[in-house]
């Protein structure tokens, strides 16, 4: 059974109170869920959140599968993002993605296979004149090469 | 040369903190503003003529005139879901002076006798929404928000929201709906949000950029914002400027500027041995321009409107003569393929269609008609859907197959790209 922890429960009721409505802490309930379920949110964490914000599960599926930001199957320790939008494509997104794929050993062009990494080709991200860029998990990481974003995917902890 | 008027202090890193906004004047111009009467600040507005910086180019004044006066709460929303691709300046704007922003809101706020306003920042930008958040933390304390800001009698509470990740939610109406908690899918207007907005009372949707430059509107006066731009576009503009120059990034400059200026000053031009090919010169959305066209291009809305093609966001994608212009247009259409909410049956199939053969000349398995295919369809997409998503799509596929004809026949014939021989022969 998912459950979130105290300190996330406080966050969710918070969250409630913030909006003018409940429903628009659906979101930050959800991103909150994802961090504390390692990066993916589950079935079972709809059905926790459904009963914890006394809200449908609808509503909450709903949300869930609109948005790219969350993950519906859970993900690596690091979720690396390229752009392989129009202004990195033209800078080398596209490659840098092929080429994080063979030094990351992504085979399936997803998951790496000591399940460190998890690779999503994305659209653009605000960064363009930065290209190519990649985000980690939060992070944003600009002006890459091929050499430079290896090293901090493998230096991260 | 750049005219730094929203910029003029952006390279301050303490420009970001309160005590650094207030360092170069921050937060008298609203002090100015809580003194004047609320409709001489719309009217301000108005007669400088600004006009909306999220894509539209609507002038900001008139749309805050379209409030019903029926009592009912207004709200104000900050559009901060940049998401048109090429688009950065939004972010930099949050980034470096968060207070200008708000400030911005608080003098728009007060225009419109709103009590409550929200930032809606896209998911991925979670250095920004985290600046922004102690931004307005920062100006609570220091009384600019909250109950009866500086004496004046006016309240104001302003919060942030952080979207998920949806191109679609910068549209004004799929961007309240998330707002409320429910996926971003665009309502057909009318209602517009200012009749009919979140939760369903008057709603004025205005972006980062729009909200800041209200700042320098009520510092100067409408006749000195009038000093720089033309006569339809007046004031500044920030462009952010990607794709193949030396020198990426924002820059503001006056609208009316020469985009090859632009591209040739103050971006440093092109990589040594290098051709101009082509510039998209307001994001994604906007129709390609060839390099002839751009040589002779201005950046303001009328120039853009009547070369077919528009300033949009204000996102220039330069692009020289190593890029494919299949290569591109694939990566374009399958971006909206992608981001189509899929309510309205002219896009979700028309984008999809447009992925897919566009996709499929790329392969090499194109047929000559599928070049005309691509113009079919797009004009069946046209002015039939709820949101302009739809002509987004459309009019840059358009404009890729008319002005490159030729390439898209050399790639259906050859199977492969005329580029790389290009570059063999230069
Ligand atoms: C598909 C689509 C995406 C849009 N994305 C954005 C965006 O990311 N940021 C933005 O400010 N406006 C965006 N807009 C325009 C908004 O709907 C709206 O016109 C704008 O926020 C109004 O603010 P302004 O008048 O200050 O420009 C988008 C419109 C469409 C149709
Ligand atoms: S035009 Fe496309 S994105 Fe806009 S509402 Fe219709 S289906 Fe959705
Ligand atoms: S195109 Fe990659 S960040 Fe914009």
């Amino acid at each position: 059974m998912f459950e979130l922890s105290k300190e996330g429960v406080e966050f969710v009721k918070k969250e409630m109170q913030r909006y003018e409505t409940k429903r628009s802490a659906i979101i930050p309930a959800l991103y909150k869920v994802q961090e504390e379920n390692g990066g993916w949110v589950s079935p079972e964490c709809v059905t926790y959140l459904s009963q914890l914000m006394d809200l449908p599960e609808v509503w909450i599926n709903e949300v869930l599968n609109f948005y790219t930001m969350f993950n519906k199957e859970p993900v690596g320790k690091y979720h690396v993002q390229v752009c392989c939008n129009v202004s990195c494509a033209m800078n080398g997104g596209r490659e840098l993605a092929d080429h994080l794929c063979k030094e990351l050993n992504i085979k399936d062009g997803r998951h790496s296979e000591d399940g460190r990494y998890t690779l999503s080709r994305v659209e653009c991200l605000g960064s363009c004149g930065t290209a190519p860029m990649m985000q980690v998990n939060d992070k944003y990481y600009e002006n890459l090469t091929k050499e430079s974003a290896v090293q901090i995917l493998k230096e991260l902890p | 040369m750049e005219v730094k008027v929203l910029t003029k202090h952006y390279d301050k890193p303490e420009y970001r903190s309160l005590e650094g906004y207030k360092k170069y004047g921050g937060y008298e111009v609203l002090k100015k503003a809580l003194g004047m009467k609320p409709e001489e600040i719309v009217a301000q507005v108005k007669e400088a003529g600004l006009r909306g910086r999220g894509g539209a180019g609507f002038p900001t004044g008139v749309k805050w005139g379209f409030l019903p006066n029926n009592g009912e709460p207004r709200y104000l929303v900050c559009n901060a879901d940049e998401g048109e691709p090429g688009t950065f300046k939004d972010r930099m704007m949050m980034e470096k002076a968060p207070h200008q922003l708000i400030e911005g809101m608080l003098i728009s706020a007060y225009a419109i006798q709103s009590k409550k306003s929200y930032i809606y920042i896209r998911g991925e930008y979670m250095e920004p929404y985290r600046i922004v958040e102690k931004a307005i933390q920062e100006a609570y304390d220091a009384g600019f928000l909250g109950k009866n800001i500086l004496g004046s009698g006016f309240d104001h509470d302003m919060d942030v929201y952080r979207g998920a990740g949806a191109y679609i939610c910068g549209e004004e109406t799929a961007l309240l709906s998330s707002l409320e908690g429910k996926k971003g899918q665009p309502k057909l207007k009318p209602p517009f949000p200012a009749v009919e907005g979140y939760l369903r009372k008057p709603t004025i949707v205005n972006n980062v950029e729009t909200l800041a430059a209200v700042v320098t509107i009520v510092k100067d006066g409408p006749k000195e914002y009038r000093k720089y731009g033309t006569e339809k576009s007046p004031g500044t503009k920030i462009f952010s400027v990607s794709g193949n120059v030396l020198k990426p990034g924002n820059y503001e400059v006056p609208l009316g500027y020469p985009l090859k200026d632009l591209i040739y000053n103050l971006c440093g031009g092109l990589k040594p041995g290098r051709q101009l090919k082509a510039v998209i010169p307001g994001g994604s959305s906007a129709p390609v321009l060839t390099a002839e066209e751009a040589e002779r291009a201005t950046l303001d809305y009328e120039c853009l409107a009547e070369m077919k093609s528009m300033l949009g966001s204000g996102a220039v994608i330069v692009i020289d003569d190593s890029n494919c212009m299949v290569d591109l247009l694939k990566v374009i259409m399958h971006f909206y393929h992608h981001e189509s909410c899929g309510q309205c049956t002219p896009c979700r199939e028309g984008t999809g269609w447009l992925d897919k053969i566009v996709g499929s000349i790329y392969k090499g398995e194109g047929r000559l008609q599928d070049i005309q295919l691509v113009e079919q369809v797009s004009k069946h997409m046209m002015g039939r859907t709820i949101c302009a998503l739809s002509d987004a799509a459309a009019m840059p596929a358009i404009s890729f197959v008319q002005k490159f004809r030729s390439e898209f026949e050399f790639y259906v014939r050859e199977g492969r790209s005329k580029v790389k021989e290009v570059i063999a022969n230069a």
